[in-house]
C-alpha cells in the first residue's frame, strides 16, 4: 500500500496578517483536503486512537465515511459520543490524545483527526438544517447548573433522553469558558451560540443571568422552594476564581487576571470599543505571567490589541509548558516573545499603573509532585523588565458558591467537589463534573464528564433505589 | 429581559427604576446588588438593591448619572422600556441585628443606598440615627423615606442650602461625641468613606462601608473588583461589598477606580455627541 507519511497542513492566516486582527487561525480543510487526509488512515482493528479520545470516538469509522464522502454518515458517527465536534475539533489537545495514539505516528504524521472533526461538523453546519424539537416524555425534570461544555453536552444528552431540561447561567451568554475565555481567533463565539441555539430548538430552556447561590440554592431546586421542583440536579460550574500570587504592587491598575483580561474580550466584547462600551486598557509593552493554554490566549490577545511586545514569562522551560504545542507554535508566529525560567517577584508602578516587573531568574531541579523539574529561583540574579499590563494566567480553582450553599455536599482541600465515577456526589440527587470536580483541565473531558453523569442521572431516575457513591472507599476524585 | 415598570426622579441627576424581578424580590437581603446590561452593546455595571417588594414582585434600584451607562439609562429608559440582563442578588448582606444605638451615613447617590440598611435595622429594634449629605439642597433626596426610618434624621449639604452647613464626617463625629455608638454603615464617595472612617477610628468605634469597585461579572470570576483590606486582596463582588472601615485601603480604592478615566471620557463624549 502506498503510505502518504506527511499530514495534509491546514491552510492558516498569514501571521503577519492575523496578529492585527481577531479572525480565525486556521481555516479549515476544503473537501480535496479532507479526503486526501482521510485517506491516510490505515482503518486500524483494533485501533488505538480510540482509547485516546475521553468520549472514545470509533475515529476509524468516521473517517472511512469521510472518504466515502457520506459525510452525514461521518458526523453522526462522531455524535453518537460528541455533542460538540466543531469545538473539540478546534481545542482538544489533540496531539496528547487521539492523535498520540494514532498508529501512523509511530513512524510518521499521525492521521489530524481533530481536523477531520472539524471538516464534518462544518459540513453539517453549511447544511444549514434546523435541530427538531424533542417532546419531554415525561420522565422527569433535570436542573443543569452552569452551561459550559459539562453542563451543555448533560441538557442535551437528557433531552434526547425526554427529560424536562432546565439550564441555570449566571452569564448573560452562555457557553462558560468557550465564551468567555477562548478568543475568537481559535474559537469564534458563533459557533457556541450555534450550538446553544441548536439545544434551545431541541426544548432545552436556558436561563440566563441566573446565579445560583444567592438567587437561589441548589436545595431550592430538590425542594421547589421558590422555583420549580426538580428530580435531579448536575452542578457544571467550572473552575473560573482566578489565582493571584500576592506579590508587592499586584494591584497596581493594569495588573488583570487572564480571567478578566479575556472577559472583558470575548465577552464583552473590549477589542471593538468605543463600539462596545466596555473598555480594556493594553500599553506598548504587555507580560503574561505562565505557560499554559490562558497565558498564550492572554498573550495572543494582547498583540491583538495593539501591544507592541508581548512576553510570556514562565518559570519553567517550554518542554514543560502545558499549553498545546500547535498554541505555542502559533504564538511563536506571531512574534510573542518567550521569557523562560524567570518568576516575578515584585510589580513596580508609577502614578499607581504598573509599570515593570522585577523578575528572577530560575533553574531546574529535581522533579516535584507534578513530576515536572522544579524551579528554583537564582538568588542575586533579579532584573526588570518593562511592562504597561500585566496578565496573571496563573490558574484558576473552583468557584466556592455553589459547594458553600448546598447542604450535604463535600468538598476536597482543593474546592473541588466530590464525585464518584458516575458523577454522584455526597448528595442524593446532585451529580457534578467537568472542571468542578477535576479542577481546571480540558473542554473534552468536561464534555466526557456531563454524558457520564447524564447516563446514571438517566439510570437512577428510571429505577431510583440506593443513593451509593462509594465515595468513602474509592476515595476522592 | 426585566421590565421597567415605574422610573422617578428623586434628585438632581438621579433616577429610581421599579423593575419586575419577583425571585430577586423574594431572595434579596439589604446590601446587596445587581448586575445589569442596557442593551448587546453595553458594559456590565453594579447597582445596590435600594428596596424591594415581595408581593409586587419588584425591585426598587436607584442610578446617579456619572459616566456613558448611568446616562444612558437615566435618559434613554423609561416606563415599559426592557433592560435586556439583569443579574442577582450579589455580594454578600449586611449583617443586621440588634446593637443598640446605630448611625447609618448616605452621601450622594449613597444616600439610596442606605435606605435599606436602615429600614432593616430599625425593623431590628435599634436606635437609629442617619445622617444624609450632598453639596447642596437639590441633590438631597429621599429625606422623607429614610426620616421614616429612623428615630433622628440629619441632614448636611456642602454650602449650607439644607441642613447643617458641612459634610456627613462632621456631623459623624458630633453624634459620637453625644452618644455611645454600637455600630455604623457609610455608603458614598471614597472621600467620604475614608473621613468617616478616620472618625470612627478616633472614637473607637465599628464602621462599615459598602465598596464601590470596578465590576464586570460581579460572582467572583475575574479579580477586577478586588481591594486591599487588612493587608489583603479581597474580591469587593463575594467578600463584600461591606468591609471594615479601619481595614481598607481607600488609598488602592481610589487608585483602581482611575483604570479607565480616559476610557469612559471617550465613551461618554461619544454618547454625548451621537445624543
Ligand atoms: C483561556 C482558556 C483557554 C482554554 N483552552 C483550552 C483548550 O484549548 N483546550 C481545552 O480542551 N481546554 C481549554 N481550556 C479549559 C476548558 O475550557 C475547561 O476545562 C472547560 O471549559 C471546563 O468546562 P466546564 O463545563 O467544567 O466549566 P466552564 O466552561 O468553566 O463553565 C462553567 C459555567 O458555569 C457558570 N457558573 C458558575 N457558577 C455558577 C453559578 N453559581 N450559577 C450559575 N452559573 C454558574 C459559569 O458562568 C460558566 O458559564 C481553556 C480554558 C481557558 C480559561
Ligand atoms: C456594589 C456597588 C453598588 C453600586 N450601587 C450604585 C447605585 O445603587 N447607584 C449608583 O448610581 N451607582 C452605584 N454604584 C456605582 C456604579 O456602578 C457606577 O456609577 C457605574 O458603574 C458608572 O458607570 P458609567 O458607565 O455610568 O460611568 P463610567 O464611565 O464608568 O464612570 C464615570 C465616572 O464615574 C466615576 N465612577 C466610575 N465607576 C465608579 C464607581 N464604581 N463608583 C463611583 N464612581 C465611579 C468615575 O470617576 C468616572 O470618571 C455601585 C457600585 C458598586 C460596586
Ligand atoms: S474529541 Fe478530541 S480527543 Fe476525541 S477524537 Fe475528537 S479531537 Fe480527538
Ligand atoms: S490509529 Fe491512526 S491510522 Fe489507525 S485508525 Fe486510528 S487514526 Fe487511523
Ligand atoms: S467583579 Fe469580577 S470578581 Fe468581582
Amino acid at each position: 500500500m502506498d503510505i502518504k507519511e506527511d499530514y495534509v497542513p491546514m491552510k492558516e492566516q498569514d501571521p503577519d496578517e492575523r496578529r492585527k486582527n481577531f479572525k480565525e487561525v486556521p481555516l479549515g480543510y476544503s473537501k480535496e483536503e479532507a479526503l486526501e487526509e482521510a485517506s491516510r488512515c490505515l482503518q486500524c482493528d483494533p485501533a488505538p486512537c480510540i482509547t485516546g479520545c475521553p468520549v472514545e470516538i470509533n475515529i476509524p469509522k468516521f473517517i472511512r465515511h469521510i472518504r466515502e464522502e457520506d459525510f452525514q454518515e461521518a458526523i453522526d458517527t462522531i455524535k453518537e459520543t460528541n455533542n460538540l465536534p466543531a469545538v473539540t475539533g478546534r481545542v482538544c489537545p489533540q496531539e496528547e490524545q487521539c492523535q498520540e495514539k494514532c498508529v501512523m505516528g509511530r513512524k510518521w504524521d499521525p492521521i489530524s483527526i481533530g481536523r477531520l472533526e472539524r471538516f464534518a461538523a462544518e459540513w453539517e453546519r453549511d447544511q444549514g438544517k434546523e435541530t427538531p424539537k424533542v417532546e419531554a416524555s415525561k420522565k422527569g425534570k433535570v436542573a443543569i447548573v452552569g452551561s459550559g461544555p459539562s453542563g451543555l453536552t448533560a441538557a442535551s444528552d437528557l433531552k434526547k433522553l425526554g427529560y424536562d431540561v432546565t439550564v441555570f447561567e449566571q452569564f448573560h451568554q452562555p457557553g462558560g469558558v468557550l465564551v468567555y475565555g477562548i478568543p475568537e481567533f481559535r474559537l469564534p463565539n458563533d459557533i457556541v451560540d450555534g450550538e446553544v441555539e441548536a439545544l434551545e430548538s431541541m426544548g432545552v430552556d436556558i436561563q440566563r443571568n441566573t446565579v445560583v447561590g444567592r438567587l437561589f440554592t441548589v436545595d431550592d431546586l430538590l425542594e421547589g422552594n421558590k422555583v420549580d421542583e426538580y428530580d435531579a440536579v448536575f452542578l457544571g460550574t467550572g473552575a473560573g476564581l482566578p489565582w493571584f500570587l500576592g506579590l508587592p504592587g499586584e494591584n497596581l491598575n493594569g495588573v488583570y487576571s487572564a480571567n478578566e483580561f479575556l472577559t472583558r474580550v470575548n465577552l464583552m466584547k473590549a477589542f471593538k470599543f468605543p463600539e462596545y462600551d466596555t473598555p480594556v486598557k493594553v500599553g506598548k509593552s504587555v507580560a503574561t505571567i505562565g505557560g499554559g493554554n490562558v497565558a498564550m490566549d492572554s498573550a495572543r490577545t494582547a498583540l491583538r490589541l495593539g501591544a507592541e511586545k508581548s512576553m510570556i514569562i514562565y518559570r519553567r522551560s517550554e518542554d514543560q509548558m502545558p499549553a498545546r504545542d500547535e498554541e505555542i507554535e502559533h504564538a511563536k508566529q506571531e512574534g510573542i516573545e518567550f521569557h523562560l525560567l524567570r518568576n516575578p517577584r515584585r510589580f513596580i508602578g508609577d502614578d499607581g499603573n504598573v509599570k515593570k516587573v522585577e523578575v528572577v531568574k530560575m533553574e531546574l531541579g529535581e522533579p516535584d509532585s507534578s513530576g515536572r523539574p522544579r524551579p528554583i529561583p537564582i538568588e542575586g540574579s533579579e532584573y526588570e523588565i518593562d511592562a504597561d499590563d500585566v496578565i496573571m494566567a496563573i490558574g484558576t480553582s473552583p468557584h466556592p458558591l455553589v459547594p458553600r450553599t448546598t447542604s450535604g455536599l463535600k468538598t476536597s482541600d482543593r474546592g473541588t467537589i466530590n464525585a464518584n465515577g458516575s458523577g454522584r456526589t455526597t448528595k442524593q440527587g446532585v451529580w457534578a463534573g467537568g472542571d468542578i470536580v477535576t479542577g481546571a483541565a480540558t473542554v473534552i473531558k468536561a464534555m466526557g464528564a456531563g454524558k457520564t453523569a447524564a447516563k446514571d442521572i438517566d439510570g437512577w431516575l428510571t429505577n431510583r433505589g440506593d443513593w451509593r457513591t462509594d465515595l468513602e472507599d474509592d476515595g476522592e476524585k | 429581559m426585566k421590565k421597567i415598570l415605574k422610573k422617578t426622579k428623586v434628585g438632581t441627576g438621579v433616577w429610581e427604576y421599579d423593575i419586575e424581578a419577583p425571585l430577586i424580590a423574594q431572595s434579596n437581603k439589604p446590601g446587596q446588588f445587581i448586575i445589569l446590561r442596557l442593551h448587546e452593546k453595553g458594559e456590565r455595571i453594579p447597582l445596590t438593591i435600594a428596596d424591594t417588594d415581595a408581593e409586587e414582585g419588584t425591585i426598587t434600584i436607584a442610578a446617579q448619572s456619572a459616566g456613558k451607562t448611568t446616562r444612558e439609562l437615566n435618559d434613554n429608559y423609561g416606563e415599559g422600556d426592557y433592560i435586556n440582563d439583569l443579574a442577582g442578588p450579589l455580594g454578600n448582606p449586611s449583617e443586621i441585628e440588634k446593637y443598640g444605638n446605630v448611625v447609618t451615613i448616605g452621601g450622594g447617590v449613597g444616600i439610596a443606598l442606605i435606605y435599606p440598611i436602615a429600614k432593616a435595622l430599625k425593623e431590628a429594634g435599634n436606635n437609629v440615627t442617619s445622617i444624609i449629605g450632598a453639596q447642596s439642597e437639590e441633590k438631597i433626596f429621599y429625606e422623607d423615606k429614610i426620616g421614616g426610618v429612623s428615630d433622628e434624621l440629619i441632614i448636611t449639604t456642602d454650602d449650607g442650602s439644607l441642613g447643617r452647613k458641612g459634610f456627613t464626617s462632621d456631623a459623624f463625629a458630633d453624634v459620637l461625641e453625644e452618644k455611645e455608638i454600637h455600630k455604623s454603615w457609610a455608603i458614598g464617595p471614597v472621600i467620604m468613606m475614608k473621613v468617616c472612617s478616620e472618625v470612627a477610628s478616633k472614637y473607637d468605634t465599628k464602621l462599615i462601608v459598602s465598596l464601590n469597585t470596578i465590576m464586570v461579572d460581579g460572582t467572583g470570576m475575574c479579580g477586577g473588583c478586588r481591594v486591599e483590606v487588612g493587608d489583603k486582596a479581597k474580591f469587593a463582588c463575594i467578600d463584600g461589598p461591606e468591609f471594615e472601615a479601619d481595614r481598607v485601603d481607600f488609598k488602592v480604592l481610589s487608585q483602581r477606580n482611575q483604570t479607565y478615566v480616559e476610557e469612559e471620557k471617550c465613551l461618554l463624549d461619544k454618547y454625548l455627541e451621537e445624543e
